[in-house]
């Protein structure tokens, strides 16, 4: 029993090691193309910041989708597809591939923003997702 | 001991012709279409078969049921996936490669390419001229659902819509739609 406490621990914490290298590779990046200091309070600012969906007829926000609390599943607000919890400390598969990270900026802001998100953006949204 | 050898040797012979006349009929398709000889021959009257490729799989049933490409021609696939920036509302952009990867699995596996019983009757509800974008459109959907009532689908919770093949269908996921399969969730077994 006690070698799968540890086993799950030890399973947890590498993949919490995983998303954090992942995420500060995207952070450099950003920072490369212009952006400053990141900050988890601005991401969550904008992860709340409620849009007009021209197409949908309706104000949306990344919990939209997402659930408001980040280690909830979500619920596609369309096609009602549960949605993985965001946060990193209860879904390992989370921020720990920066091709699908970048996949979904460029989806999810255009759908929910309307436009591609800004660098600096991404860095404080990514920072404040690894913070949960 | 001299038979054994006999039939050994006819038995090679019979191999040999049989693999020849493979090759002679795989070489009648040009290059993707060979493919689609070896299913068509193996598979003629066969379910539409499971999803056989990651990509397709992996991208677009991250959102919705990956629907099988053999339930519309090839020319909606090629309109579906041109127009990935404003899929049904939603934005489903992929990057070049994955796009490429995945247009080219829905085209050579659509209805018109890979018929199968499903496919078949599909194309025919078809107008020719038409480029039909949703499967639950057309008319040979329609007609195989037209029993089911509003309230066992779209007023049901627990499907939603007729884009939830899964909801019903159980054995959608290997490519079967067998009706006798189907369980609406919330009613008793589905009876014709």
């Amino acid at each position: 029993m006690k070698y799968i406490y540890a086993l799950t621990l030890l399973l947890i914490s590498s993949a919490a090691v995983a998303s954090e290298a992942v995420v500060q590779e995207r952070l450099g990046q950003y920072r490369t193309q212009g952006a400053g200091d990141f900050d988890a309070a601005r991401g969550q600012t904008l992860w709340q910041q409620e849009h007009m969906q021209v197409k949908l007829g309706k104000q949306v926000n990344c919990a939209s989708c997402h659930s408001a609390n980040l280690q909830q599943a979500g619920k596609h607000m369309r096609t009602g597809k549960r949605i993985e919890p965001m946060a990193p400390s209860v879904n390992p598969d989370r921020l720990n591939d920066a091709e699908k990270i970048e996949k979904w900026f460029t989806r999810n802001c255009k759908w929910t923003w309307g436009r591609e998100c800004t660098a600096q953006e991404k860095g404080d949204i990514l920072t404040f997702l690894q913070s949960k | 001991m001299k038979q054994k050898k006999y039939w050994g040797i006819l038995l090679l012979s019979g191999c040999l012709t049989l693999s020849m006349a493979t090759l002679a009929w795989t070489e009648d398709g040009e290059g993707e279409g060979h493919e689609r000889h070896e299913r068509g021959f193996l598979h003629q009257a066969a379910d539409i078969g499971p999803i056989t490729n990651k990509a397709y799989k992996t991208e677009c049933s991250a959102c919705h049921f990956a629907y099988p490409a053999g339930f519309l021609p090839e020319r909606s696939w090629v309109k579906i996936m041109n127009n990935l920036d404003d899929h049904f509302g939603e934005n489903a952009e992929l990057n070049d490669k994955t796009r490429l990867v995945i247009t080219d699995y829905l085209r050579t596996h659509a209805a018109d390419r890979l018929p199968n019983r499903f496919s078949r009757s599909m194309l025919r509800s078809v107008d020719a001229g038409a480029t039909p974008l949703r499967i639950s459109e057309t008319s040979y959907f329609r007609h195989k659902h037209r029993e089911i009532p509003a309230r066992m689908v779209t007023g049901n919770p627990k499907v939603g819509s007729f884009s939830n093949c899964l909801s019903c269908h159980s054995g959608a996921d290997n490519g079967s739609f067998d009706e006798h399969s189907v369980t609406i969730p919330g009613f008793r077994q589905w009876e014709d």
